[in-house]
């Protein structure tokens, strides 16, 4: 610990918020925040990194009283401005609050009233704190606020409810909710978390630009690559402690703490690539390095689409191509990845690969036979050639039944015999890391990495020449990710299974594949081995997609 | 300790032996729930065990006796033992109750089932008919059925039956059509799983999950349509102690004697009661608590 503090950056004179030894626990559990310290100067910005259940957010709440009802908050010092934060009552937080720290809550969708209109939610903290007069003088307030952080047509967006705005415009009108009584610390929760990378790089530009402006910034997030680009100072926390602190430079150049050295290496790129992510999980059998043989043009794909179309009828009648003329080929043994931003199509190509969804024109062949061209009827005996794995694996699994029977289910009819079956479903976890005792629980008593584990299992389990990945890893820790990812990586070597493989994360995609194709807007824009496409991107989209991708400076 | 494994609670210390578990999981309110509905089982299959006099005797030396030790809850306007006549009505009361929600649950299937599988049009058809059923008051329909096919306990289970089951169809169709469109579903059908077996593993147990409360709320409900049928002249025929005839027998005489209504009433919360808590632990114990807030 006082290695750490004495590694702080000689603090500026003018210290905003200063946190000494804070101390958060619930009810009479064990602290869930232990000896956190720093402090915060007008115009810098600290970055708070961990994984769920560091303790991160609820660090953030503590700051502005927000650690909820059964919270007890203890700190050596607790100070903003001149004032004690630690004597506060509700009426002092409340004051605070908006006027003086802005707070952007993670999750835009949940945290904006969905039957308000945008600009009233903006405009209710001007209003509580009797700024900006009568009602007209506070809409045109907003509106300037909207404009501010450049959301689009901002007059029409005020008035308009939360769900008619995309995701990253809802998440630049929270920040503009928070910045409207101009307080002098801005706090945000996971800030980027769930957005596409171009719209990602946007508000990571707004945030950098409130910044310049004066203010004091304070960013929780799980992703160090995003924190990497505005930090001045990175806090990484584990189980409720620091562990390690330091300028960007010095985190990612040269991490002391061997858990810091771990969640860099766990982030995949195009260095990981051949390599595994995660140390601690050893490999069960030699993974060849490198990307298999190359397909050699004699044998047919496994998996093959040709001019797929696809056109979905929305609410208001209009028919909207969402997949255009897009065609690829998945050879034996290999990984095709598929990337795109929310609304490019790539999750259609993956139901029509799997025949959940039927192409308007175009054609899909599964080992060289008609796959989306014949009845569901002659499909469904085939369907166990090709299986998913789906970004939620929890949803896709029936609620009542445990990890044995979602396993043994997708076994198929062979082995008949009991023993035999029981026999399999053991073996199907141990492959994927599973302890035989987990066998009897229900999907809602493990954990996300766990669950996609399980989803792995069933997936594998008909023995299938192809699966289909939709977004496996999205939802999931780095560290968990990588585990995730490395299994992934070791299944395809010992079954020779072909992966398509879709995600907007451009660096699970460089670490795992051998092709990719990049979509945008239902179309097919760029393909190609994945270095040659990522690292020497031709289509203008492709560039602005990898220019937009925050990345680890790393030294060397 | 600074791997980022999967930490991996010990799965023994979750799961002890079954019966042990058994033993120390059942919770108070269940084995009392359980008592009782033992104690009205055989009530209702051997009366004679529990009763302590002859429900149908007379005895005009002890009219309108309030509980006490000789009469456990009092007699009625002509000295009949409340209690005996209580347990003598158990039969055609847990009769008619169960078998109108068995009767309901089974007709709002049929239907709710053919509405949310059957396509666009059955959905239509059956809709509507269900708007049209709503339109009138479950009493109403129950009514119309006893007028129709005259007072018998057959004629009362189907009444209520029918007249309870457009209440269940249009929550099961609702059901289907939100499991229907499940993640689990989308999962099976990948799996290559022939659409009659994903309706029988998946789409109909989840769609009766919710309903399991509100059908053992329905057994009490079944009980108290039956009686309010007895209350208009059309439920069984007195002497019988069905528990709603005896609720529409002590009706006269409530300011007087407060135990001719009570005592048949809280019979009837008793065995709903029961019949709910112990619903409500079979799901969870089976299925694990899931999918509820």
């Amino acid at each position: 610990m006082t290695a750490a503090r004495d590694a702080l950056p000689a603090a500026p004179a003018d210290i905003l918020l200063r946190v000494d030894n804070l101390t958060v626990s619930f009810g009479q559990g064990p602290a869930v925040v232990r000896g956190v310290s720093f402090s915060l100067a007008p115009g810098r910005c600290l970055a708070i990194v961990g994984e769920s259940g560091s303790g991160k957010s609820v660090t953030a709440r503590a700051l502005v009283g927000l650690a909820g009802p059964r919270a007890s908050v203890q700190a050596d010092g607790l100070a903003f401005g001149g004032e004690d934060l630690r004597r506060f009552a509700d009426r002092d937080w409340r004051r605070l609050r908006g006027k003086h720290v802005g707070f952007v809550l993670q999750d835009a969708l949940v945290s904006l009233d969905p039957l308000r209109a945008v600009g009233d939610e903006i405009g209710e903290g001007l209003r509580l704190h009797g700024e900006a007069g009568s009602r007209a003088q506070r809409q045109a307030r907003v509106v300037e606020l909207l404009e501010r952080v450049r959301v689009p047509e901002p007059a029409v967006k005020a008035r308009q409810l939360p769900h008619e705005l995309s995701g990253g415009q809802r998440q630049r009108a929270l920040i503009a909710a928070a910045l409207a009584l101009d307080p002098q610390v801005l706090i945000a929760d996971e800030p980027t978390t769930a957005l596409d990378v171009t719209v990602q790089a946007q508000v990571l530009e707004l945030l950098e630009e409130t910044r310049a402006r004066g203010k004091a910034l304070i960013i929780i997030s799980h992703d160090l690559a995003v924190v990497s680009r505005v930090a001045d100072e990175i806090l990484v926390m584990r189980h409720g402690e620091v562990l390690e602190r330091g300028s960007p430079a010095e985190i990612f150049g040269a991490p002391r703490h061997p858990y810091t050295r771990r969640l860099l290496d766990a982030v995949p790129s195009a260095h990981s690539r051949g390599t595994r992510l995660a140390p601690a999980s050893a490999p069960r059998w030699a993974a060849p390095t490198g990307s298999p043989a190359a397909p050699s043009g004699l044998t047919p794909p496994v998996l093959s689409a040709r001019h797929l179309v696809k056109r979905f009828r929305g609410p208001d009648g209009v028919a909207r191509t969402v997949v255009r003329d897009v065609s690829f080929d998945l050879q034996a043994g290999e990984t095709l990845g598929i990337v795109g931003e929310s609304g490019s199509g790539k999750s259609t190509v993956a139901r029509i690969a799997l025949a959940l969804e039927t192409p308007d024109s175009g054609a899909v062949t599964l080992h060289g036979q008609p796959w989306s061209a014949v009845t569901e009827r002659e499909r469904r005996p085939r369907r166990r050639g090709i299986s998913v794995i789906y970004q939620d694996p929890l949803s896709s699994f029936d609620p009542r039944w445990t990890v044995e029977r979602l396993v043994e289910d997708s076994l198929g009819p062979d082995p008949a015999d009991r023993a035999q079956r029981s026999a399999r479903v053991s073996e199907l976890l141990d492959l994927v890391g599973l302890p035989a005792a987990f066998r009897h629980r229900r999907p809602i008593e493990l954990s996300g990495g766990q669950r996609q584990r399980v989803a792995i299992a069933r997936a594998i389990a008909p023995e299938p020449r192809v699966i289909v990945c939709d977004e496996p890893v999205s939802a999931l820790d780095v560290s968990i990710q990588a585990q995730v990812l490395d299994l992934l990586g070791d299944l395809k070597a010992q079954l020779g299974v072909s992966y398509l493989f879709i995600s907007h994360d451009l660096g699970v995609v460089h670490h795992l594949s051998d092709r990719v194709l990049v979509m945008n807007q239902g179309e097919v824009v760029e393909s190609g081995a994945v270095d040659e496409v990522f690292l020497t991107p031709r289509a203008p989209y492709t560039q602005r997609l990898v220019a937009a991708v925050p990345r680890l400076h790393r030294a060397g | 300790m600074n791997t980022p494994t999967l930490t991996l609670p010990a799965p023994g210390a979750r799961r002890p032996h079954p019966l042990t578990a058994l033993a120390a999981s059942v919770p108070g309110s269940v084995g009392l729930a359980g008592a009782v509905l033992l104690f009205f089982l055989v009530a209702a299959l051997w009366p004679q065990a529990l009763q302590t006099h002859d429900p149908l005797q007379m005895d005009l030396a002890a009219v309108l006796q309030a509980p006490s030790a000789a009469h456990l809850f009092g007699t009625d306007q002509t000295g009949r033992d409340t209690y005996s006549r209580l347990i003598e009505g158990t039969r055609q009361s847990l009769g008619i109750g169960l078998g109108a929600t068995a009767l309901s649950l089974g007709l709002a299937l049929l239907l709710g089932v053919t509405a949310g599988l059957g396509g666009r049009v059955a959905d239509a058809v059956i809709s509507r008919v269900l708007d049209v059923l709503f339109a009138f008051p479950t009493l109403f329909l129950a009514l119309l059925f006893v007028t129709v096919f005259g007072v018998s306990v057959a004629t009362l289970i189907v009444a209520v039956g029918v007249g309870t089951a457009p209440g269940y169809a249009r929550m099961i169709r609702g059901q289907v059509l939100a499991v229907r469109g499940a993640g689990y579903v989308e999962a099976a059908r990948a799996l290559g799983h022939a659409p009659a077996r994903i309706v029988r593993q998946h789409i109909l147990p989840n769609a009766i999950r919710p309903l399991v409360v509100m059908l053992t709320l329905g057994v009490g409900q079944s009980i108290v349509w039956a009686s309010g049928l007895a209350f208009l002249g059309l439920g069984v025929a007195p002497p019988s102690p069905e528990w709603g005839a005896l609720l529409d027998a002590g009706r006269s005489y409530v300011t007087r004697a407060w135990w001719l209504e009570v005592m048949p009433g809280l019979a009837i919360v008793a065995f709903a009661l029961s019949v709910t808590v112990i619903g409500r632990h079979l799901q969870d114990r089976l299925e694990g608590k899931v999918g509820r807030p």
